[in-house]
């Protein structure tokens, strides 16, 4: 198993905000999270760099998908007893509504961990929690 | 359309979107119903700093693109097309430090729907890094304001 040391001290920390800064990718998203009690709130700050379509405007979809992707993987690695680098073996997206260009929120749910699987779901919402704008469903290899 | 005009419409679109900017995607070709778009390596884009191999998220970013430009080149008119859904399956790690290539076709095209297939490969187009299938769904020409239609088009003559 390949993890940086940087990776490996912020989960036996424990530490979410620790882990998104070793990604490289969820720097370049600028995604942040927040802990309250046990419960754990990513964040996506709003960025002119994460738009797409310029009409709207929107967040580019893509971008939605890569925080998810990100925010599953990483509420995953946290959710191990000991570190592990989980590997996305599929995911799947459905766009509820548009992604405006303001701050996107999402949790996770493990919905099924195996000893070499697990399955998380994704909702990401912007104004309202009741209004959702994407739900994910991931599949990881753990190794 | 000739492949020129569609290649003009694809670029110009893909021009307007930000986020492909910041990460440098790009269109290679475009013909009728398939595209091809590049994804340069850079370090923005890693998921682990130990290998250096790109996020999952970056590759779905590249796929989404493509997918959802592939769009122009299966409608008459110039219409945004919003996602409906994407269904990635990652097959292999995209090896570090080379650019990651989509091929989007559209397979089927409704009066509501756009249904979409696209790989993503690096040197060998037989290695596919991951595979996604989309669907998109279609609000009419109409909903896009005639300035954006204008500035895709670009003038040219349909």
């Amino acid at each position: 198993m390949s993890l940086s040391g940087e990776m490996r001290s912020a989960l036996q920390a424990g530490d979410y905000q620790a882990l998104i800064r070793a990604v490289p990718y969820a720097r370049t998203l600028g995604m942040e999270c927040e802990t309250f009690g046990e419960e754990v709130v990513f964040r996506l700050p709003r960025s002119d760099d994460n738009l797409g379509n310029p009409i709207l405007p929107a967040i580019h979809g893509g971008v939605i998908g890569g925080f998810l992707e990100m925010s599953a993987m990483i509420s995953l690695m946290m959710s191990q007893e000991t570190p592990r680098l989980p590997r996305i073996v599929d995911f799947s997206l459905d766009y509820l509504r548009a992604g405006l260009d303001r701050d996107t929120f999402c949790e996770c749910h493990l919905t099924r961990q195996g000893n070499r699987v697990a399955n998380v779901i994704v909702t990401a919402w912007q104004q309202s929690r009741r209004k959702p704008i994407a739900t994910a469903r991931a599949h990881f290899i753990m190794d | 359309m000739n492949d020129e005009t569609l290649f003009g419409r694809v670029s110009r679109f893909i021009g307007t979107l930000r986020h492909c900017q910041h990460l440098g995607i790009r269109a290679l070709s475009a013909t009728e119903n398939e595209l091809v778009v590049e994804l340069p390596y850079s370090d923005a884009i890693v998921g682990n700093p130990e290998t250096g191999v790109i996020h999952g998220g970056a590759i779905t970013t590249l796929m989404d693109t493509a997918s959802g430009t592939v769009v122009i080149c299966a409608l008459p008119e110039f219409e945004l097309c919003p996602t409906l859904d994407l269904r990635v399956d990652y097959m292999r790690a995209a090896e570090p430090g080379y650019p990651v290539y989509a091929r989007a076709r559209a397979y089927r095209v409704t009066n509501n729907i756009v249904f979409t297939r696209c790989e993503t490969f690096q040197e060998d187009p037989e290695q596919t890094i991951a595979h996604c299938v989309g669907t998109f769904m279609r609000i009419g020409p109409e909903a896009t304001p005639k300035a954006y239609r204008d500035l895709i088009t670009g003038g040219d003559d349909e």
